[in-house]
């Protein structure tokens, strides 16, 4: 009989819905903020959802991260941009969650907080010499090729030797690599930076080794990626035939997984075709090292403060139950010489104040997406009204599409929690937030703000024959969304 | 009532979320490469990705807002099919396409809601189709290495 009740007050809330509109906020204008936007507007006729971003720029990756040699993963980007257009959308870039307001005061004027702001940071390695310079995670790298405002100044010292060690052996790892070591002509006409384009035409860097603590196997690429950079031209591949035996835990987890088994299969081709060609001394290189773990960074003599090299320690394989096979030092150790080193070992996300965080795993702990704020035994408190969705939820893995069923699944446990009355209280929405954004001075930027950036961008590219030249600058963003 | 009102509406939110939907055909079915491109009247062997089972993961709902480009259907004497969608509340929808469409394709020009987030460039793997019927999908070629690549990462893959 109560329950007959609560749904016939919820009934009230919803009956009138139009003149009761469901706030939503976003914080994080990348794909899963996108998709969680998307399915949010289709699913509720009264939602309102403002779409918050720190930087002035939206779409997140699909702008910062797709290597610029990528340009048809881009592609989502329209679809995303159909949805900020949608009369019931709007974005709002240049408002930094923390700084310009808190969590606290957007759950205030929001019904509905979606916090989709990805992993801003990096899995640490934890060894010594971690510090010396010339060492960068693959995301500062990622970022600074893709001109992201924060990192255009990196300046990676690409002239101090011919070889590059790159950490980890996943799709970032050979995005890393292969920019690394394609010809720039072929970089030329994408929207790399114009910087990173600058500083690669005169890079001495010509071989690239990429180091994983476990087998073939296990690497975490995909086939795709891994295919592409094993038809570059004039990129010699080397893999180690002893790399690639395989024991009986490594064909159960093949068995296991078509996407495996069609990735060794690949590298095995790959390793017999490398053992047929010539050496030749003017083709770049692609070593893929297995089982080997970094140890320690070497720093260099001549110049204090600066890496010269990794020393790594080789490893062997250990069961751990359930099809999962870990890498175990095995007491060998060689160095390899290099004056730069990538670590592209997995990104992590960043906790904010008043907000749970599973340190442990990087995560901000949930259940299909509804926050928890603690537990006890089997049952979990949620938070009312606040949501994660893609990295900030599941761990840096997974591809853009991943978001899709993210996105499907947060935005489940949103509707199941209107229906049971989250829309009851009058929330200020929108027109809240623009208050506070004033009295704060924020100079937020609209999509027409973006669509001004995107079009200088286009213009500049025209000149150069590429899609775009970025601006890399937040003084250049600001600027041309104001313009 | 009011509780059967909120119950209807409640379900019908719930139901867009879900995915499962299936497809039949009358006729003769024609899938295309998924590069959207129209192909000159015989039946073209199918370049989508495809496992054996049919079932299309479809979201068609009333409050779609997915703009498409309404191209025209061609001239007349594109020989035009008939396709029927059915979402996943059973409903079906029949829609005439010309042959050499995209199934993708079919379903955005008349405001169905199928995923295709890469817009049919084998980027991703969001449109990807089970092939239920055994004698359909033997008539079709192998899935290139590319289909494969992109198979590889999709989700609800089932072996054929």
């Amino acid at each position: 009989m109560s329950r007959y009740l609560a749904r016939y007050l919820v009934s009230r809330c919803f009956s009138s819905v139009s003149s009761r509109p469901l706030h939503v906020c976003i914080v994080g204008s990348g794909p899963a903020g996108f998709y969680t936007a998307d399915k949010v507007l289709k699913a509720h006729e009264g939602a309102h959802v403002d779409i918050i971003d720190r930087l002035p720029t939206p779409f997140g990756l699909v702008r910062s991260g797709v290597a610029p040699d990528h340009p048809e993963t881009k592609i989502a980007i329209n679809q995303f941009s159909r949805v900020a257009q949608h009369e019931r959308c709007s974005f709002y870039g240049n408002v930094k969650l923390g700084s310009d307001l808190l969590l606290s005061e957007l759950r205030d004027l929001y019904h509905v907080v979606v916090l989709a702001y990805g992993a801003e940071s990096d899995k640490d390695l934890g060894i010594p010499g971690e510090s010396l310079s010339g060492i960068y995670s693959a995301r500062e790298f990622v970022w600074w090729y893709n001109g992201h405002p924060d990192y255009s100044s990196l300046k990676p010292d690409l002239k101090r030797s011919d070889t590059a060690v790159i950490l980890g052996q996943g799709n970032v790892a050979l995005d890393v690599a292969r920019i690394l070591l394609r010809p720039t002509t072929e970089l030329a006409s994408t929207d790399i930076a114009r910087h990173a384009l600058s500083a690669l035409e005169e890079s001495s860097i010509r071989k690239v080794y990429l180091i994983g603590r476990r087998g073939p196997v296990q690497a975490a690429l995909t086939a795709k990626e891994l295919r592409e950079v094993l038809g570059i031209k004039n990129l010699q591949i080397r893999i180690k035939e002893t790399d690639l035996s395989v024991t009986p835990a490594d064909e159960e987890e093949m068995k296991n997984s078509r996407a495996r088994k069609r990735i060794y299969e690949l590298l095995s081709k790959a390793a017999a075709a490398a053992r047929t060609s010539e050496a030749d001394p003017d083709q770049r290189e692609l070593h893929f090292v297995f089982f080997c773990q970094p140890d320690r960074f070497l720093e260099s003599d001549e110049r204090r403060g600066h890496v010269s090299g990794v020393n790594l320690e080789k490893t062997i394989l250990e069961s751990v139950g359930s099809g999962k096979q870990i890498a175990v030092g095995t007491g060998e150790f060689e160095d390899i010489n290099c004056s730069i080193v990538l670590k592209a070992i997995g990104y992590k996300s960043v906790p904010i104040n008043g907000l749970p965080f599973d340190h442990k795993k990087g995560v901000v702990p949930n259940v299909r997406g509804r926050v928890v704020s603690q537990t006890s035994g089997d049952i979990s408190q949620t938070e009312t009204g606040l949501y994660v969705c893609g990295w900030l939820k599941r761990g840096p893995v997974g591809i853009i599409a991943t978001n899709l069923y993210c996105a499907e699944e947060t935005v489940g446990s949103i509707s199941e929690d209107i229906e049971e009355g989250v829309c009851n209280s009058s929330k200020a929405g929108s027109k809240g937030l623009m208050q506070l954004l004033e009295k704060r001075k924020v100079k937020k930027v609209e999509f027409s703000g973006w669509e001004k950036i995107d079009d200088k961008e286009k213009q500049m590219g025209i000149e150069k024959n590429k899609p775009r030249e970025k601006l890399v600058t937040w003084g250049d963003l600001l600027a041309a969304a104001a313009n | 009532m009011l509780g059967h009102r909120i119950s209807r509406f409640g379900s019908t939110i719930v139901k867009q979320l879900a995915r499962e939907g299936y497809i039949s055909t009358y006729g003769r079915r024609n899938l295309q490469r998924s590069y959207g491109h129209y192909l000159p009247s015989l039946p073209v062997v199918p370049r989508q990705a495809r496992t054996s089972q049919e079932a299309w993961f479809l979201k068609s709902h009333k409050f779609c807002t997915s703009s498409t480009t309404s191209s025209e259907n061609g001239d007349e004497e594109t020989e035009k099919i008939t396709i029927i969608f059915v979402d996943k509340d059973g409903e079906e929808i029949p829609v005439k396409v010309p042959i050499g469409m995209s199934v993708l394709e079919a379903a955005h020009e008349n405001d169905i809601d199928l995923e295709g987030a890469c817009e049919a460039s084998l980027a991703c793997s969001t449109c990807h189709v089970i092939v239920m019927d055994t004698e359909y999908y033997n008539k079709l070629e192998e899935p290139t290495d590319e289909e494969n690549d992109m198979l590889d990462l999709a989700f609800g893959l089932t072996e054929t």
